[in-house]
């Protein structure tokens, strides 16, 4: 089957968007949810049977503590209570777990094991996916229902000192509060010492309910030194001291006719042998988890600990507290806690937490029914209904204390399992939609690069033998092995997965494409290797010049770069260095091409002076005389177009700081919105405005250009409007709108530019003659491209119009001086713009954090949210750098008569291939990664923008292969 | 000749990498807390005037510098006067190539001239002892092909190693390790002089091991 390079191009990004689609869905399972928002109420409580339905048949139950003091350790390991670590650094824990009135546990934390989501998972008792965490990086406040919500509702007093994590994720929740940043992991006493302070005044007060203590202290010790560290020891002392402390000033406010209180030391995760923690590493879940309580029994001795669930603890203190239990918690009743009731009361928690869980199940899966645990509850229920009879009719006798303890032990059952089948369904990568996904893009990258020197060649045609190996044998036996393979894992499969659930025509499908991949680019590669065989000496006269070197090497390191999360997080200092990079070795191109031809020529004068030579103008079309300039000057432009772009990189540069490290360093946008500078910034606004017209309407036609003019007052009355920018002939303040019909009055405009646009390229293809229907086309094109600037500047803050025309003007002198000139092939154009684009994508202010994406773009020019425009709004607007640079691209190829005919393939193949070597090494990346600590605070988001950026770029390809199937369509 | 020259430049190569050593290690005594990260600038302007003076010092005794054609006074000063004006010239264009790369403009200018005075020192000052304050030899020797002795080779390969050195060096300044390497500029010093002692080394091993394909033009 042979294509033309760009449909070759955009057949293998479509493939590549699917399988990135695929993998993930893999990677992103989707989280167990109550489909309702809303929180948990008191009156959601079912009834207690048999109790007739007055009002307090469904009561809450009655708390069991008065006060609760959380000590939450960062990465306390389990040995390091229970172990021998404890025995000599924990003394007065340990003794308390021996011989007080105690209760404890291994309490399992889930991966990832990082600090968040841990808080998260204690205090929602949900286990939070991946896509909620990046879902949610726009506003950490924790919005679901929780435990802290929840005690706050119900008016209990809360205090919180530690980790600040707390404090973004329960804004306005806590009474008081002390916030600590672990942003300085090499600190470790000032961190403790910092919650430490507070603790004496606060234990004395009586004003408090909930007392919360976070201490990051031992986290840094082993991000530092590891877990068999020197410092542990102290640092675990220190904690047993604060244990005593709290725990004898419990005692001490213990009084009689009050309800007891309770101590809870738990860690939030645990620390792997190396220090680190995020994996699932068994060192790194096990955490103790120790309740004190004088209202449990006294231990006779150190016994073994039970194993639970971290999130077990969210509903045993919501119901000690007399609270609901909040809606999305999956985890079940500690039951060693509540056995000092008495069985009715403990039949009705275990009700409560089985209603709880049941309405959960309900709404996450779809065949409830067929649970155990589900069916189990039922049956449950109904002998706590008999059971309840039989007391309430004052039945005291032997078989009814053992009817009860039956009922107890059937809840307990019934609790277990649909804890353990709600949790199954979450917090598990789907490794076989991922590998799948995995191989997929894999395949498509070897196809691209195995066609490397077909579709870079004269004729920019991909010959792909998928007809041939459609036919062959191993194609078949690859099916059947597929399908075999298939079955295995979905009859096998454990958790849950994507494509087994898919229907079985799909899958078969998949498995075909697959295995039809894999004998076309078998039999390519055997291609290739004959032909290479043959002609061993063509490779070699194929020089690399530097800048050809560069380009490999930006691109090579660029690559391996995002294997680093700070090269992630400061993406744009790579892309701003190799930028400046490829300015100066232009320069030197340059250079070198003005200045050898006058060392040929002066090279008798020794230390002549530096004299502009009167060069021999070769071609008669020359862009400094259209520009109406001499032709003298030509040289001198050419010698300053990288300067001033680099001059240009270096001022947007400081216009929108971005990243992390420095994001907060204050940056020339910030100094502009400021408000004080609000006529600089209209002044500024206005020059880019102008700027932008003169330089867009050069190739349009006079209606465009009369329509772009008007668009572009538009786009600075609807500033004007909403307020960033002044009315210089209306000085009476206005009230500020929102600007609709304004931005509406642009949006006409843009559809009208882009109307003519297409029409001319439609009008194109009828032409007779070769030479007008081509500038026709070229006209066309430029049009389209002006109708996307005018909306880009629509939708550009105030602040980045002047990036927008540094884009033009970039775009506009390198064209004519450096692309043109220099004679760059079709390849070199294309890296070269894309760099451009991806230095922009970051200029603009965005980074590789969800937080940058401007959302307020979706706004412009609608009344209210509307979904589908309100995405492409913010798509458009957050991917203006590089969407510009292609679509400038694009017209810059085509604009070229004398190599348009293959210069569109080889660009759009280029765009492909530059595409997909960073999104396939990053997705293989991610795979090995995903328990890296960083994964879902770094490496998700990153995720999520290099899909998208793939599927923008495939809309770009599609845009490219119309062009070129156009000029193929001609004869 | 062929062996004499290179063991020439091996020899004189070994001074100056000498001198950066001693630069280095010399200091200790005479200030109090040396080390090349707490008192950083102290390091870079002594390695900086070694270097300078030792090279001035080996190529003038050496007699590398091209003849000049008068030895008035006048004229010697004059060079002289072009040679100064030059190497400030450089240190300018190093320090306006470094902010464009985004070292601050304001803050810590004086690292960053700091850092342009060591490339210049490393690159511009060597042009000026071998080929004199003479642009048109300077761009013939680093326009492609146009080396005319083993000098003019070693001076192509010291001075693209230093940039390509500092180049290399800005690399690890994003990474959140909080090393006290990473502040700016020691990266990039640092890397340039790396690359400066490697360029001193590889020259005449290069050298020598294409001394088969070089062909100078006789002078
Ligand atoms: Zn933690
Ligand atoms: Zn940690």
């Amino acid at each position: 089957m042979k294509l033309s390079s760009s449909v070759f191009a955009l057949l293998c990004l479509i493939c590549e968007i699917v399988s990135i689609a695929l993998f993930l869905r893999g990677f992103f399972p989707v989280p167990v949810k109550s489909s309702f928002s809303a929180k948990s109420k008191v009156n959601d409580f079912p009834a207690e049977p048999q109790t007739g339905s007055g009002p307090n048949s469904s009561k809450a139950p009655a708390p069991l503590f008065k006060r609760v003091v959380i000590v939450l350790i960062d990465a306390l390991r389990e040995d390091f209570v229970f172990g021998s670590d404890g025995r000599r650094f924990m003394p007065y824990t340990r003794h308390v777990v021996e011989r007080g009135s105690s209760h404890s546990f291994i309490a399992k934390a889930r991966p990832p094991t990082v600090t968040m989501p841990r808080i998260k998972a204690l205090t929602t008792g949900s286990i939070p996916g991946f896509i909620d965490v990046v879902m949610n990086l726009n506003s950490p406040a924790l919005l679901e229902d929780n435990l802290i919500w929840q005690a706050k509702s119900a008016g209990k007093r809360i205090i919180f000192y530690g980790d600040d994590t707390w404090v973004r994720l329960f804004p306005k929740h806590f009474m008081e509060h002390d916030g600590t940043t672990s942003f300085f992991v090499s600190d470790y006493t000032e961190v403790d010492n910092n919650v430490t302070r507070h603790l004496d005044g606060t234990l004395k007060r009586d004003d408090w309910d909930i007392l919360i203590l976070h201490y990051l202290g031992l986290d840094h010790i082993g991000h530092i030194s590891g877990p068999h560290s020197s410092l542990i020891g102290p640092k675990l002392m220190e904690m047993d001291d604060i244990i005593k402390k709290i725990h004898s000033s419990l005692i001490s406010k213990e009084s009689e006719g009050t309800l007891p209180n309770l101590l809870v030391l738990c860690g939030d995760h645990g620390m792997s042998e190396t220090g680190s923690h995020g994996g699932s590493s068994e060192p790194e879940i096990n955490t103790p988890l120790v309740l004190i309580s004088p209202a449990f029994k006294r231990k006779a001795g150190f016994e073994e600990p039970g194993v639970l669930e971290q999130v077990d603890l969210t509903p045993t203190l919501a119901l000690g507290l007399g609270l609901p239990i909040s809606k999305n918690s999956v985890g079940h009743l500690i039951s060693a806690v509540f056995e000092e009731l008495s069985l009715r009361e403990q039949l009705r928690l275990l009700q409560i937490n089985g209603h709880q869980l049941s309405r959960l199940l309900q709404d996450s899966s779809p065949t409830f029914h067929k649970e155990d645990g589900y069916e189990q509850f039922r049956m449950a229920e109904k002998s706590h209904g008999s059971w309840m009879k039989l007391y309430v009719d004052g039945n005291t006798s032997e078989v009814l204390s053992n009817m009860g303890k039956k009922v107890l032990k059937q809840y307990l059952e019934a609790l277990k399992a649909m804890s353990s089948a709600l949790s199954k369904q979450l917090g598990k990568y789907d490794m076989y939609s991922m590998i799948m996904g995995m191989i997929f893009i894999l395949q498509v990258l070897f196809l691209l690069l195995l066609a490397m020197p077909e579709a870079l060649s004269r004729e920019a045609v991909v010959d792909v033998p998928l007809a041939s190996s459609l036919l062959s044998l191993p194609f078949y036996l690859l099916c059947l092995f597929g399908s075999a393979l298939h079955v295995l894992i979905c009859t096998s499969a454990g958790g849950p997965c994507y494509l087994c659930s898919l229907p079985w025509v799909l899958v078969f499908i998949v498995i075909l494409m697959s295995s039809a991949f894999t004998c076309a680019l078998a039999s390519m590669a055997a291609r290739r290797m004959s032909t290479g065989n043959k002609t061993p000496t063509k490779s070699s006269n194929w020089t690399l010049s530097e800048l050809d070197a560069l380009l490999l090497v930006g691109m090579v390191g660029h690559t391996l770069s995002l294997g680093s999360s700070s090269f992630i997080e400061e993406e744009h200092q790579t892309w701003y260095f190799l930028l400046n990079t490829l300015c100066l070795a232009v320069f030197q191109d340059v250079c070198r091409k003005y200045f050898r031809e006058q060392r040929h020529r002066g090279e008798e004068e020794d230390e002549g002076p530096l004299l502009p030579s009167s060069a021999k103008e070769g071609p008669s079309f020359s862009p400094a005389a259209e520009l109406g300039m001499s032709p003298g000057s030509e040289k001198w432009l050419a010698l300053a177009t990288p300067l001033l772009t680099l001059t240009c990189c270096r001022l947007l540069r400081s216009l929108n700081q971005t990243g992390v490290q420095w994001a907060h360093l204050p940056d020339f946008g910030h100094w502009l919105n400021s408000g004080d500078h609000k006529a600089f910034l209209s002044l500024l606004a206005v020059v880019s405005l102008v700027l932008i017209f003169l330089l867009v309407q050069r190739h349009c036609s006079l209606v465009s250009k009369i329509a772009l003019a008007l668009g572009l007052l538009g786009v600075y009355s609807y500033r004007a409007a909403v307020g960033n920018v002044l009315f210089p002939w209306q000085h009476s303040s206005r009230a500020v709108s929102k600007g609709t019909v304004e931005a509406r009055f642009v949006y006409v405009f843009v559809l009208g530019i882009l109307f003519t646009g297409v029409k001319d390229l439609l009008r194109s293809q009828v032409m007779s003659s070769a030479v007008d229907s081509g500038r026709l086309k070229s006209r066309g094109l430029w049009e389209v491209y002006s109708g996307v600037v005018l909306l880009v500047a629509l939708l550009f803050r105030a602040h980045n119009l002047p990036t927008l025309a540094c884009c033009l003007l970039i775009q506009t002198i390198m064209a004519q001086f450096i692309w043109k000139k220099l004679h760059y092939d079709a390849a070199q154009t294309t890296i070269m713009h894309y760099w451009f684009g991806q230095a922009f994508f970051f200029f603009q202010g965005n980074s590789n954090n969800i937080g940058t994406v401007d959302i307020s773009v979706g706004f412009v020019g609608l009344e209210s949210y509307v979904e589908a425009p309100a995405i492409f709004l913010t798509a458009l607007s957050t991917y203006a750098g590089p969407l510009l640079w292609a679509c400038h691209l694009l017209c810059f190829l085509s604009s070229q008569r004398d190599r348009a005919v293959m210069g569109l393939g080889h660009g759009s193949y280029c765009f492909a291939l530059l595409r997909s070597i960073p999104a396939v090494f990053y997705v293989v990346l991610v795979t090995s990664l995903r328990y890296h600590l960083f994964i879902w605070s770094v490496f998700s988001p990153k995720l999520l923008y290099e899909a998208m950026h793939t599927l923008i770029t495939t809309a770009v390809c599609l845009f490219f292969t119309f062009m070129d199937q156009e000029r193929s369509a001609r004869p | 000749m062929w062996d004499v020259e290179i063991r020439g430049m091996a020899s004189a190569h070994a001074i100056i990498a000498s001198s950066i050593f001693m630069a280095t290690v010399m200091p200790a005594v005479f200030v109090e807390n040396f080390s090349v990260y707490g008192t950083h600038m102290v390091w870079l302007y002594c390695m900086a005037g070694s270097v300078a003076v030792v090279n001035i010092a080996v190529f003038w005794l050496l007699g590398i510098s091209p003849p000049t054609k008068k030895h008035t006074v006048s004229y010697k000063i004059n060079r002289l006067f072009r040679s100064c004006l030059y190497f400030i010239l450089s240190c300018l264009f190093f320090h306006t190539v470094v902010v464009l790369y985004g070292a601050p403009l304001l803050e810590s200018a004086l690292e960053t001239f700091s850092l342009a005075v060591l490339l210049s020192t490393l690159t511009t000052l060597r042009c000026l002892c071998i080929l004199g304050p003479n642009v048109q030899a300077w761009i013939r020797v680093f326009s492609r092909d146009g080396a005319m002795s083993v000098w003019d080779t070693s001076l192509q390969i010291t001075t693209g190693c230093s940039v390509i050195g500092a180049w290399l060096g800005a690399f690890p300044i994003p990474l959140d390790w909080d090393r006290p390497w990473q502040v700016w500029p020691i990266s990039c010093t640092l890397g340039a002089t790396t690359g400066f002692l490697t360029g001193l080394l590889a020259a005449p091993v290069w050298i020598h091991w294409h001394r088969k394909q070089l062909t100078y033009k006789l002078k």
